[in-house]
């Protein structure tokens, strides 16, 4: 049972520390950093069931966050739906539109694969940008009216951000329990060797579309959730390449196949990005770090931090998940 | 005794290329049937066709009753029929353990984790990798590797299991014990369809063969009958009376 493993109660315990820090003393500034971390968490974790779970390597993971913000914000404004509701019929719409591609694209192995998700990532940018119910290109902004129905404006903006550290919470927890379950193990064989995965009786076909389809909808949940709580939303910030890659280099920072590795590299690399950001030296310079980093962990510590761990303690392990 | 495996008039061609051709034979329950030939003769390709990684082109495959021409290979397996490999497929960043019981939760029984487990390590225990059930499957040597092959397909529970070269690549040590647990595994009632290259080794185990070459089916019968068939003999050696010749020249 998941409930008697002790990392599902320190998941709950980080995300208590989330929700009371900024909280106490009503410190809007932290709660700014904590929610890109939150969302950096939720990415690298997400996109960690394939690429570490499964070994599919999905380039275009971004466009469930960016799908899920353009359908929660269509619901919210266009069509007055409540904010709970909007996230969560996003998060199933992305879901079944990821099963219907995933099932045909996933046929394809390797760099094959790929190279198809960052076609799926450029054909919904096109899509969306010459698509007139979400505003093409200029995208689509958040009517007032909607943070009245949660207490105003502020009232709405912590509101968003205990959801989101919720989401966060439950994406490390599906995470866990997906590592802890047969499913889970017939990802793990699949990721060593498909064939060999099928002759033992593993259906991969099927495996690999649902857990392509559950990658995708806590994504579109938080994005559904960040673009509400960012007022706006157009096709060039909702489905930036950029951040696509960087989840990719926060999971290998960290430790792909590892929940906490996932956890750890996405914050550390959130962390590491806004000090570059704001640095008045450093800021243009922010992507050719993160590249070097990526270089460097291929090179010397392939696992990450935590394959590193790995190494050093092979029993943590059984510990540390 | 019944049937449990029945192929008849199976044919696979890759374009162009007859890899097997009209090939019919059946096994029965408690059976260890030994298929052989030169290298090149469709062997695995056959093995491939009966479990359902390829589909055949021509004929049909009846497991246990089932009709199996159009199954995929995790269809296959939740039927009872699992199967070795030749190079062997370990899944390297996973433990020994772990490898097995992949095996039982997708078998025939479709364990669940906790009870996998347990089949898991008897079956460990059985194939004498017990001691190794925590190092990872990639730091196994070949020897145990290859028992890493037929420990997961036994987690299956099969009824019928498909040996690809089992014995290819050990030493005579290795060999013996292999030998034993393929007696052992059909004495525990499960049918064996054995490849194998080592005559001695399948000589002994067979209680039928089945001779491929080129494809097509040459001979079958009681080991000795066949090793003495001169179109066998032909296939392996070149000429059709060779035995005479080497028998006459003492």
């Amino acid at each position: 049972m998941i409930l008697r493993r002790p990392f599902f109660w320190i998941i709950l315990l980080v995300a208590a520390g989330f929700v009371y820090a900024p909280l106490h003393g009503n410190n809007v500034s932290l709660r700014e950093d904590l929610i890109l971390i939150a969302i950096a968490i939720i990415l690298a974790s997400n996109l960690n069931l394939m690429i570490g779970y499964t070994g599919y390597v999905n380039f275009g993971h971004i466009v469930f966050y960016g799908l899920g913000g353009y359908v929660g914000l269509y619901l919210t404004t266009v069509r007055g739906w409540n904010l709970v509701l909007s996230a969560l019929v996003a998060g199933v719409v992305v879901s079944v539109f990821a099963l219907l591609f995933g099932l045909a694209i996933l046929r394809l192995r390797g760099a094959y694969f790929a190279l198809a998700t960052i076609g799926i990532l450029q054909a919904v940018q096109a899509f969306v940008s010459n698509f007139d119910p979400w505003g093409r290109s200029t995208g689509m902004y958040l009517s007032f009216n909607s943070y009245q129905s949660l207490g105003g404006a502020r009232h709405a903006l912590w509101i968003t951000y205990f959801l989101i550290i919720a989401v966060m919470a439950l994406s490390m927890i599906v995470s866990l329990a997906i590592k802890n379950s047969k499913f889970g193990l017939g990802l793990f064989a699949i990721r060593e060797d498909e064939d060999a995965a099928v002759v033992l009786g593993v259906n991969a076909t099927m495996y690999k579309a649902i857990i392509y389809s559950v990658s995708a909808f806590l994504p579109a949940v938080a994005g559904a959730l960040m673009f509400f709580k960012n007022g706006m939303i157009d096709p060039s910030i909702a489905f930036e390449y950029m951040l696509s890659l960087e989840g990719i280099v926060m999971l290998m920072l960290g430790g792909q196949g590892s929940v906490i590795g996932a956890a750890l590299g996405g914050s550390l690399y959130e962390k590491l990005r806004s000090y570059l950001l704001t640095s008045p030296v450093l800021s243009n310079f922010h992507l050719v770090i993160a590249g070097g980093l990526l270089l460097m962990v291929v090179l010397f510590a392939p696992g990450g931090l935590i394959g590193w761990v790995y190494r050093l303690v092979p029993r943590a392990r059984k510990v540390i998940e | 005794m019944s049937t449990i495996l029945e192929v008849r008039g199976v044919s696979k061609r890759f374009g162009g290329l007859v890899a097997v051709s009209d090939v019919s034979f059946s096994i029965d329950e408690g059976e260890i049937l030994g298929l052989i030939g030169p290298n090149g003769a469709g062997k695995t390709t056959l093995f491939n066709v009966v479990n359902g990684v390829y589909k055949a082109s021509q004929g049909t495959i009846t497991f246990a009753g089932k009709d199996i021409t159009h199954c995929s290979p995790d269809q296959v397996v939740h039927f009872g029929l699992a199967r070795t490999h030749q190079i062997v497929k370990p899944l390297n960043e996973l433990t020994v353990l772990d490898n097995v019981t992949v095996g039982a939760c997708f078998g025939r029984e479709y364990l669940d984790m906790a009870a996998a487990r347990k089949v898991a390590s008897e079956v460990l225990q059985r194939v004498g990798l017990g001691d190794r059930a925590d190092m990872m499957a990639r730091s196994l040597t070949i020897a145990g590797k290859k028992r890493l092959e037929i420990a997961r397909a036994l987690a299956a529970k099969p009824k019928l299991l498909l040996l690809d070269e089992v014995l290819a690549g050990l030493n005579p040590t290795e060999i013996a014990a292999m030998i034993e647990l393929v007696r052992k595994i059909r004495d525990g009632g499960i049918s064996v369809l054995m490849i194998e290259h080592l005559m001695q080794a399948i000589m002994s185990l067979s209680d039928r063969i089945v001779v491929l070459n080129l494809g097509r089916k040459l001979a079958e019968g009681k080991p000795d009958e066949v090793v003495h068939n001169s179109d066998v003999v032909e296939a392996y050696l070149g000429f059709p009376d060779i035995v005479d010749k080497l028998t006459r020249m003492e």
